[in-house]
């Protein structure tokens, strides 16, 4: 592999991707629009449900919104990566992925590609639904804004992972939205998106461990710390590690000798 | 890598010299006064104090505490130099709030059963007059120059006019039901008066003696009932006053020109008292049911932190 032909390779992916993405309007307004409406209208129903407690790394108590503000980041790039995965089985049934995939580069490198290309792409949205949440008083420290980028990145590589393995494994799309349906929502409702776990441990110990245990929760907190400023190496590392292990599980899917593919008979 | 040079700019800017001030609590049912140092917003020490401590004020040298202690019928002398209680001072029973006069030498105490201001010499430690008032006298304040001395009853509900020289009511005026808190304007030409449970502030004239306006806390999603304006506070350049609003965990902040309530801050639960630190830059509420203080920088608008210091914050005082 070398390098110039692997550079070109990166570009040319996430100029697709980049046109691909701009071209689906409907698509972007609707990923800006999803967390204002849960800020806008669920948040507004619930102002003072936290206000009994100070969770980290909050140090003062806090209104629903600017709890709930991190949780809608990542449910954002959630969004974006079962998006992603959407459009990637499109392609394997319109036959553009094995167009890619034969490409004389490494197929892990081609993955790699196409999911750094989806998570950049997908980004500045998320800045775009920070910027607009400090209209309802949801105001980080300037850095934090900073801070919260390499997160941004680590969570949506880890949720595209997660999408490019679900997309290995469902067969067609039409299996593959009901697959969305079932994976989005359980990942982001039994997750620390929407409240703390003492919240949920409040309604039972089962819904505080599944949330506790789920990288979703993660994700989540990590953008949350790094957002104000701080750093929970645990949910790093976390993160980090599902990150690799969907990964390998992606590449493994997508060979068409040993993978899942092999098994269905090749291309779609 | 961003993490790590974010984090350690951050350390840098909290690390910013902040002014040097403590912050004194009393915690009404743990009989103590909890000090937080103000750099670095974590309780240092408690001090250890007669039963039932509220109301509070520093000596005009700044290097003693009052504390009055309700329940032991006097009001505690601390050294703030050793931190330990080094006098007392007699105030009439159950004193509950009082206010220094600007002459150093007085303290003017509300006598919650008795119905009387008990005026306190320091130096003698004696009670050199009283002052008949309304029933359940609380809320005490004194003029910029010493001249008045006001005092809510809250059964009453009224404010009482004191002339602090001669020991003489000048006035008594009607407002809302239960008042709880007075403070004069710095230039002296404004009385305000919250009360508890109306959820409003009066403002007088203190010439005319006539109101001049009221201000009607409201604070969305909570029922009017839980909105009760207490403890206020009013910034030294008279254009800003601070409201604690009680069972609403919010303090208010007040235009005192337009009377229009600018922002309002999410605090502890129950704040009863406010303070602003010496530079204004600061306000700290005392919030008696979660325990804590909460630190609101002014100049960022914003909460930045709430510290447990004991069971039942109540009132807060910032020194050097």
């Amino acid at each position: 592999m070398r390098k110039r032909h692997a550079m070109r390779a990166l570009t040319g992916i996430l100029h697709r991707e980049m046109l691909r993405t701009l071209r689906q309007r409907g698509r972007l307004l609707s990923a800006i629009v999803r967390p204002l409406v849960w800020l806008a209208i669920f948040a507004a129903g619930f102002r003072s449900v936290l206000g009994l407690s100070i969770t980290p790394p909050y140090q003062t108590y806090v209104l629903y919104e600017v709890y709930v503000v991190p949780g809608l980041a990542a449910m954002m790039l959630l969004f974006h990566a079962m998006a992603s995965s959407l459009a990637m089985v499109y392609d394997r049934e319109m036959g553009s992925m094995r167009l890619l995939l034969t490409a004389p580069l490494p197929r892990w490198y081609l993955l790699a590609a196409r999911l750094l290309a989806s998570v950049i792409v997908g980004l500045p949205l998320v800045y775009l639904f920070l910027l607009i949440a400090r209209h309802w008083d949801v105001r980080p420290p300037v850095l934090g804004y900073l801070a919260v980028f390499p997160a941004l990145v680590l969570s949506g590589l880890m949720l595209g992972a997660f999408g490019l393995l679900v997309s290995s494994i469902s067969t067609q799309m039409e299996n593959f939205a009901g697959v969305m349906n079932f994976v989005i929502f359980p990942t982001f409702f039994a997750s620390t998106a929407l409240y703390p776990i003492w919240r949920l441990a409040e309604a039972g110990p089962v819904l505080a461990m599944i949330a506790a245990w789920n990288p979703f929760s993660s994700a989540v907190e990590l953008i949350r710390f790094t957002l104000y400023l701080n750093f929970d190496p645990v949910s790093a590392l976390v993160v980090l590690a599902c990150f690799v292990v969907f990964f390998l599980a992606a590449v493994v899917g997508y060979d068409p000798g040993r993978g899942l593919w092999s098994r269905r008979g090749g291309d779609g | 890598m961003q993490v790590v040079i974010a984090f350690l700019l951050s350390l840098f800017i909290l690390s910013r010299p902040a002014t040097a001030e403590t912050i004194y609590v009393s915690n009404e049912q743990d009989n103590t006064v909890a000090v937080v140092d103000g750099a670095s917003m974590s309780l240092s020490t408690t001090i250890d104090v007669g039963r039932r401590p509220r109301g509070m004020a520093l000596s005009v040298d700044k290097k003693r505490l009052f504390v009055a202690v309700g329940d032991d019928n006097r009001i505690d002398v601390v050294d703030l130099g050793n931190r330990q209680v080094t006098g007392q001072l007699p105030s009439g029973t159950d004193p509950e709030f009082f206010v220094v006069h600007p002459d150093g030498k007085r303290l003017f105490v509300a006598n919650e059963n008795d119905n009387l201001v008990s005026v306190v010499d320091i130096e003698s430690a004696k009670v050199i007059g009283t002052i008949d008032v309304g029933v359940e006298p609380e809320g005490m304040a004194v003029s910029a120059d010493g001249r008045y001395v006001a005092c809510t009853s809250e059964t009453t509900s009224m404010v009482h006019l004191i002339d602090a020289g001669t020991f003489e009511l000048v006035d008594n005026l009607l407002v809302d039901t239960r008042p709880r808190a007075a403070a004069f304007s710095p230039d002296g030409k404004q009385l305000w008066v919250s009360s508890e449970i109306r959820g409003t502030v009066t403002v007088f004239d203190t010439t005319s003696r006539a109101e001049t306006g009221k201000i009607q806390f409201e604070v969305p999603g909570i029922r009017r009932e839980g909105v009760q304006a207490v403890g206020m506070e009013m910034a030294r350049d008279g254009a800003t006053a601070y409201v604690a609003l009680g069972p609403a965990n919010r303090v208010a902040e007040v235009d005192t020109k337009t009377l229009a309530v600018r922002r309002l801050y999410l605090v502890g639960q129950r704040p009863w008292h406010v303070v602003l630190s010496d530079d204004q830059k600061r306000l700290v509420s005392a919030n008696g049911n979660s325990g804590d203080i909460s630190f609101i920088d002014l100049e960022n608008e914003e909460v930045v932190k709430s510290v447990p210091v004991g069971r039942g914050p109540w009132g807060v005082v910032i020194g050097p």
